[in-house]
C-alpha cells in the first residue's frame, strides 16, 4: 500500500511522523507496549536478584536437587502452545469469526490454566519438601521470579475470561478489538519471558 | 484474632507531644476544609469539574497544587533539623529526640523527592505537552486521572504517619538490614512502602502515557524535529520513568516480601544480600535524578529562548544532549556506593561514566549561553530564575564531577558536602526550573499573570537563602560532619550551621513571598488579564491558544511547518507572506468524559495501602476487589465521550480572539 | 494522497485487514511454532546431554534462548525491519538495552562486591567459632 502511494504522481508523501495523530488503535496497542518493556524490565530485576542469589542456599536445597525437568517440558510445551492458540484467536478476531475467536480462546485458556496448575503442584511439592522462601535466599528469589511470572499468567486468564464476556455483550466493537490485540501482546510477552526463565531458572541450574 | 490487625489507640503518639499536637492540627485543618466545602455546597462543583475531570490541564494543576503543599511540610521537616542542628553541639541535645529526628529525615527527604518534585514536574509537564503539542489531551486521559489520585494516595498515606503511628527510621533510601523487620519492627518502613508503591504504579503510567503521547500524537507537521525543546527532554524523561520505575517496583516488592512473609533477599541470615537492594535502589535512582531535572532542562530552554527574543542556540545538539544523557543516566548508579567494596576496576568505570555524563550537560549549558547573547534580554521573574539556576547549576555540577572520583569520595561520602551537593543540583535545578516554569506558565493556565515584584523577591530570597544555607555544608563536609546527625560533639561545627539555619529562614522568606505573590496576583487579577493569549511573545503553540485554554486546547488542530511554530506564524503574518487568516471550518469534534474511576481506585489504593501497613487482612481484601470491580465497570461503560458542536467551538473563539486572529482582522 | 501510518506492535501485515490472508496468517504463526519447538527442544538437550564440551553449555543455552525470543518477536509480535516500525523496534532496542544494563551491571556489580567483601569460608568459620 505504501509503495503505491509512493508510485503515484500527486506530491511527495509527508512522513508518517508528520501526519498528525495517530488514529487510536496504533497509540492504544503502543502504549500497551511500553507497558510490555517496562514490565519487562522488572522481569529483569527479579532475573538479577536470582541470579546474584542462585548460590545463598544456606545449606539447603539448591535447583538440582529440586527441579523436575519433565515438569518444567510440560510447562514449557502448555505455555508454547497456548501462544500459538493465543495467535490463532488474533487471526479469528481478524476475520471477525466470533465462534472460532471462542473456541481459540477457549483453547488458550485451558493450556494457560495447565501451565498454572503445574506450577502451583511444584510450588506446592517443594513447600512440602520444606524448601519453602522462607528457608534461603535462593528459594526466596526463586519463588519470587516463577511467581511473579506465574501471578502474570493469572492475570491474563482472568482478563481473558473479561475480554470474552465483552465480545459476548458487545461484539467485535473497536475497543473490544483493541483490547483483544492487547491480551495477545501481553500473552506472547509472556511467554517470551518464560523462555528466559526456564532457561536460567531450570536448565541452568540443574546442571551440576 | 484483631480485627482491626495491629491498628490500636497505642498507635496515636500519646507520649510525645510534638508529633501528637502537630499532627491532630493537620488533621483538624483538614477536616474543617473538607467540612466548609461540603456545607458551602462547593463539592458538586468540585467533584464534576475537578475530581472528575480528565482534562491534561485539570490535572496538571492538581498536580502542582498537591506539589506545592507537600513543598510546605518537607520544608517544615526541614527548617526543624536545621534548628535542630544549629541548636545540639556538645552539651545541648536539641529539642528533638534521635527517635523524632530520624523520623524527620526520612519522611523530608521521601516527601521533597517523590511527592514535591515528582508530581511539581508531572504537573507541569500534563498541562504543558498537549498545549506545545497541538493536540487536545493526552493519549489516555482516564489513566492520567488514575496516575494523579494514585500518587495522591501516596501523599495521603504518609501524611497519614503523622498521627497515626509513626514514620519510617531508615533514612529515604530505607537500606536494609535497618529497614528489615528485625531492625525496623513498627509500621514506619511499612508506611514508606506502600506509599512508595502506590504513587509508583502512577508514575509509571503517567511514564507510559507521556511517551506514547509524544511520540504518537502531534499536531499535523509537526515531525521530531520540530518539537519544543520541553517536549524533547519531556520524552526522555518519561522513557526513563518507564525503564527506572519497575525497578523500583521489584525491589519494594522484594522488601515487603522479606517484612511480611519472612522471605531472606535482603536479610541478615540465611544468605541474603543487602547489598543488592543498594544496587537496585541506585539502578532507579540515578536515572530518577535525571527525571527531575530533564524537564527543568526542558523548562529552562523555552523561557531562555522566549525571553532572549531568538531561537535557542544549537536545538539539534540540545536534542541530542537531553538523548545521551538519557542514556548515560542508566550507567552511573554505582557511584551511589563506592565506598561499599567494590574493585578499582568497577569504581574506575563508573567514575568516569560520571564524569562523561557532565559533557552533554556542559553542551546544554553554552546553548543556554549562547542564546543569551545577543538576544534582547527581558529581565522578567521566569529568566531570573533560569540565571540563577545556570550558576548555582554548574557549581553543584562541580562538586558532582568532584565526588565522582571514587578516591576523593571515599572521604566525601555520606558527609554533609554530598548533602550540600545534591541539593544544590536539586534545589538549583529542579527547584528553580519549577518557579520559572510555574511564572512563565501560570497566564496560560489560569488567563492572569503573576505579581512581577514579589516574583522577583521570592527569586531573591530563596537564591541568597540557598547559598547562606547550603555553603556552610559544604565546608561541614571537608571538616568531617556526617549527616543526619541528630547531634554532635564537636562545637566547632556549631556556627556554620548557626548560618545554615539562618540561610533556611531566609529560603522561607521566599516561600513566603510567593504566597504573597499568588494572593497578590489573585486579587489584582483584572488588571493583570492576558487577552492576548500570548503574554511574552512566546514561541510555541501553547500561546497560539487562548489563556485560559479551553478544554479542547485548540478548535482546529495547528498545521505545523517548522520547528517554533507559533512564532514562524507570527513572523509570517508581520511580513505578510502568509495569507489572513481563512474563516476556520468548524466541526463537531469527540472530547473524552469525565470520569469518576480515578478518584474510586485511589481510594480503594488507600484502603488497600493502610489495611496492609496495619495487617488488616480483610479490608486489604476489600480494597484490592474495589479497585478490580471499578475497573471492570470502566471497561464496560457505556459512553466513553461526548461530542462538543461546531457552533460551540465558534462561539468560544469569536469570544476569545488570541493575538493572531485580531492581528490578521486588523490587517484586513 | 495516502497519508503514512505507523503500524501498531503485534499487528501483522495486510492480512489482517481483510481476512483474505488468513491462511498466509496460520502459516506464518505455525512455522513460529515450529521453529520455536525445534529451539526449545534442542535447549533441553543441551542441558541434558553429556556429549558436549560441559563450561559451553552455558552460553549454548543463552544464545538459543536468545534466539527463540527473536523467533517470537518476529513470527508471533510481527516485528519487522520496515520503516512503519520504526518506533516499535526503537522502544523495544531501549527496553533491551535496560534489560542488559541491569542484569549484567548488577551481577558484575555484585559478584565484585562479594568477591572483595566476603571473607574466605577458613575466616569465616574461624568468626563463627569465636
Amino acid at each position: 500500500m505504501s509503495i503505491a502511494a509512493a508510485a503515484d504522481h500527486g506530491p511527495p508523501p509527508i512522513p508518517a511522523s508528520e501526519a498528525g495523530p495517530a488514529p487510536k488503535r496504533i497509540y492504544v496497542s503502543f502504549g500497551f507496549w511500553i507497558f510490555l518493556l517496562s514490565d519487562i524490565v522488572m522481569f529483569s530485576a527479579f532475573f538479577a536478584v536470582y541470579a546474584v542469589l542462585v548460590n545463598a542456599t544456606a545449606g539447603g536445597p539448591n535447583g538440582a536437587e529440586l527441579f523436575s525437568q519433565t515438569n518444567v517440558a510440560i510447562e514449557t510445551a502448555c505455555l508454547l502452545a497456548s501462544s500459538y492458540t493465543c495467535a490463532l484467536m488474533s487471526l479469528a478476531v481478524a476475520s471477525r469469526n466470533r465462534l472460532q475467536t471462542y473456541l481459540w480462546a477457549a483453547v488458550t485458556f485451558v493450556l494457560g490454566g495447565a501451565f498454572l496448575a503445574l506450577e502451583l503442584q511444584e510450588f506446592s511439592n517443594m513447600i512440602a519438601e520444606g524448601a519453602t522462601p522462607q528457608r534461603s535466599a535462593f528459594l526466596s528469589a526463586f519463588f519470587a521470579l516463577v511467581g511473579c511470572h506465574g501471578l502474570h499468567v493469572a492475570a491474563g486468564l482472568v482478563w481473558l475470561i473479561v475480554l470474552m464476556a465483552q465480545l459476548t455483550f458487545e461484539g467485535f466493537r473497536a475497543r473490544v478489538e483493541r483490547r483483544l490485540l492487547c491480551f495477545a501482546l501481553f500473552w506472547h510477552a509472556l511467554d517470551i519471558i518464560w523462555v528466559g526463565l526456564f532457561t536460567v531458572v531450570y536448565l541452568m541450574g540443574v546442571r551440576p | 484474632m484483631n480485627l482491626l490487625g495491629n491498628l490500636g489507640w497505642d498507635a496515636l503518639p500519646w507520649s510525645q507531644p510534638l508529633p501528637l499536637i502537630s499532627g491532630i492540627a493537620v488533621f483538624a485543618i483538614v477536616i474543617a476544609i473538607v467540612a466548609w466545602i461540603f456545607v458551602k455546597g462547593h463539592f458538586p462543583y468540585l467533584w464534576r469539574e475537578w475530581i472528575t475531570s480528565v482534562d491534561h490541564k485539570r490535572i496538571g494543576i492538581m498536580y502542582i497544587m498537591l506539589a506545592l503543599i507537600m513543598l510546605l511540610r518537607g520544608f517544615t521537616d526541614a527548617i526543624m533539623m536545621r534548628l535542630q542542628q544549629a541548636m545540639a553541639a556538645g552539651g545541648a541535645q536539641g529539642y528533638l529526640p534521635p527517635d523524632h529526628f530520624s523520623q524527620i529525615f526520612s519522611a523530608h527527604g521521601t516527601i521533597m523527592i517523590f511527592f514535591m518534585a515528582m508530581p511539581l514536574l508531572i504537573g507541569l509537564m500534563n498541562f504543558v505537552l498537549p498545549l506545545q503539542l497541538g493536540i487536545r489531551d493526552v493519549a489516555f486521559p482516564t489513566l492520567n486521572s488514575v496516575s494523579f489520585w494514585l500518587t495522591a494516595s501516596g501523599v495521603l498515606l504518609i501524611n497519614l504517619s503523622l498521627l497515626i503511628g509513626d514514620f519510617s527510621k531508615a533514612g529515604w533510601v530505607a537500606y536494609p538490614p535497618l529497614s528489615e523487620l528485625q531492625f525496623s519492627p513498627g509500621v514506619g518502613v511499612d508506611y514508606y512502602l506502600w506509599a512508595l508503591q502506590i504513587s509508583g504504579v502512577g508514575t509509571l503510567m503517567t511514564g507510559i502515557n507521556f511517551v506514547t503521547t509524544i511520540l504518537k500524537l502531534r499536531a499535523p507537521g509537526m515531525g521530531y524535529m520540530r518539537m519544543p525543546v520541553f517536549c524533547w527532554t519531556a520524552l526522555a524523561t518519561n522513557l526513563l520513568i518507564v525503564a527506572a520505575f519497575p525497578v523500583l517496583t521489584a525491589t519494594f516488592a522484594m522488601l515487603l516480601l522479606d517484612r511480611y512473609l519472612g522471605f531472606h533477599f535482603f536479610t541478615v541470615d540465611a544468605g541474603g544480600n543487602a547489598m543488592m537492594y543498594v544496587n537496585l535502589f541506585w539502578v532507579w535512582g540515578h536515572p530518577e535524578v535525571y527525571i527531575l531535572v530533564l524537564p527543568a532542562f526542558g523548562i529552562f530552554s523555552e523561557v531562555i529562548a522566549t525571553f532572549s527574543g531568538k531561537p535557542l542556540f544549537g536545538y539539534r545538539s540540545m536534542v541530542a544532549a537531553t538523548m545521551a544523557i538519557c542514556i548515560l543516566s542508566f550507567l552511573v548508579w554505582l557511584h551511589h556506593f563506592f565506598t561499599m567494596g567494590a574493585s578499582a576496576n568497577v569504581n574506575g568505570f563508573f567514575g568516569v561514566m560520571t564524569m562523561i555524563i557532565a559533557v552533554p550537560t556542559g553542551v546544554k549549558v553554552f546553548n543556554w549561553l549562547f542564546t543569551m547573547y545577543g538576544g534582547r534580554v527581558r529581565y522578567n521573574t521566569p529568566i531570573l530564575w533560569s540565571i540563577g539556576f545556570m550558576i548555582t547549576f554548574v557549581i553543584g555540577g562541580m562538586t558532582g564531577v568532584l565526588m565522582a572520583v571514587p578516591p576523593a569520595d571515599f572521604q566525601l561520602h555520606n558527609s554533609l558536602f554530598l548533602v550540600a551537593h545534591f541539593h544544590n543540583v536539586i534545589i538549583g535545578g529542579v527547584v528553580f526550573g519549577a518557579m520559572a516554569g510555574l511564572n512563565y506558565w501560570f497566564p496560560k493556565a489560569f488567563g492572569f499573570t503573576l505579581h512581577e515584584g514579589w516574583g522577583r523577591a521570592s527569586f531573591w530570597c530563596w537564591l541568597i537563602g540557598f547559598y547562606t544555607a547550603f555553603m556552610p555544608l559544604y565546608a561541614l563536609g571537608l571538616m568531617g560532619m556526617t549527616r543526619r546527625m541528630q547531634h554532635y560533639d564537636d562545637v566547632t561545627w556549631q556556627p556554620w550551621l548557626i548560618v545554615a539555619a539562618l540561610g533556611a529562614f531566609i529560603i522561607l522568606a521566599g516561600v513566603v513571598c510567593q504566597i504573597i505573590q499568588l494572593v497578590v496576583s489573585v486579587r489584582a487579577r483584572e488588571q493583570n488579564r492576558d487577552l492576548t493569549g500570548d503574554p511574552w511573545n512566546g514561541r510555541t503553540l501553547e500561546w497560539s491558544t487562548a489563556s485560559p485554554p479551553p478544554p479542547w486546547n485548540f478548535a482546529v488542530l495547528p498545521q505545523v511547518e517548522d520547528k517554533d511554530a507559533f512564532w514562524v506564524w507570527k513572523e509570517q503574518q508581520r511580513t505578510g507572506q502568509h495569507a489572513p487568516v481563512a474563516p476556520r471550518d468548524y466541526e463537531a469534534i469527540e472530547m473524552p468524559k469525565n470520569s469518576p474511576a480515578g478518584f474510586i481506585i485511589a481510594f480503594f489504593a488507600v484502603m488497600a495501602g493502610f489495611a496492609m501497613i496495619w495487617h488488616i487482612w480483610w479490608m486489604a481484601g476489600i480494597g484490592v476487589l474495589g479497585i478490580f470491580a471499578t475497573m471492570l465497570a470502566y471497561a464496560f461503560r457505556h459512553e466513553e465521550e461526548t461530542e462538543i458542536p461546531a457552533g460551540e467551538l465558534a462561539r468560544f473563539d469569536r469570544e476569545h480572539p488570541v493575538r493572531h486572529e485580531s492581528e490578521a482582522e486588523a490587517a484586513a | 494522497m495516502t497519508t503514512p501510518e505507523d503500524r501498531a506492535p503485534g499487528e501483522a501485515e495486510p492480512f489482517s485487514e481483510t481476512g483474505e490472508g488468513h491462511g498466509t496468517g496460520v502459516l506464518v504463526y505455525t512455522i513460529g511454532l515450529g521453529v520455536a519447538v525445534l529451539l526449545t527442544a534442542t535447549s533441553f538437550w543441551v542441558a541434558n546431554t553429556p556429549a558436549l564440551w560441559g563450561p559451553g553449555v552455558g552460553l549454548g543455552l543463552a544464545v538459543l534462548a536468545v534466539a527463540q525470543m527473536g523467533v517470537h518477536l518476529v513470527f508471533f509480535l510481527h516485528i519487522t525491519t520496515g520503516p512503519d516500525n520504526t518506533n516499535n523496534v526503537l522502544a523495544l532496542a531501549f527496553g533491551l538495552l535496560i534489560v542488559f544494563v541491569v542484569m549484567f551491571g548488577s551481577l558484575w556489580i555484585m559478584n565484585n562486591l562479594n568477591e572483595n567483601m566476603m571473607p574466605s569460608p577458613d575466616l569465616m568459620n574461624l568468626h563463627m567459632q569465636r
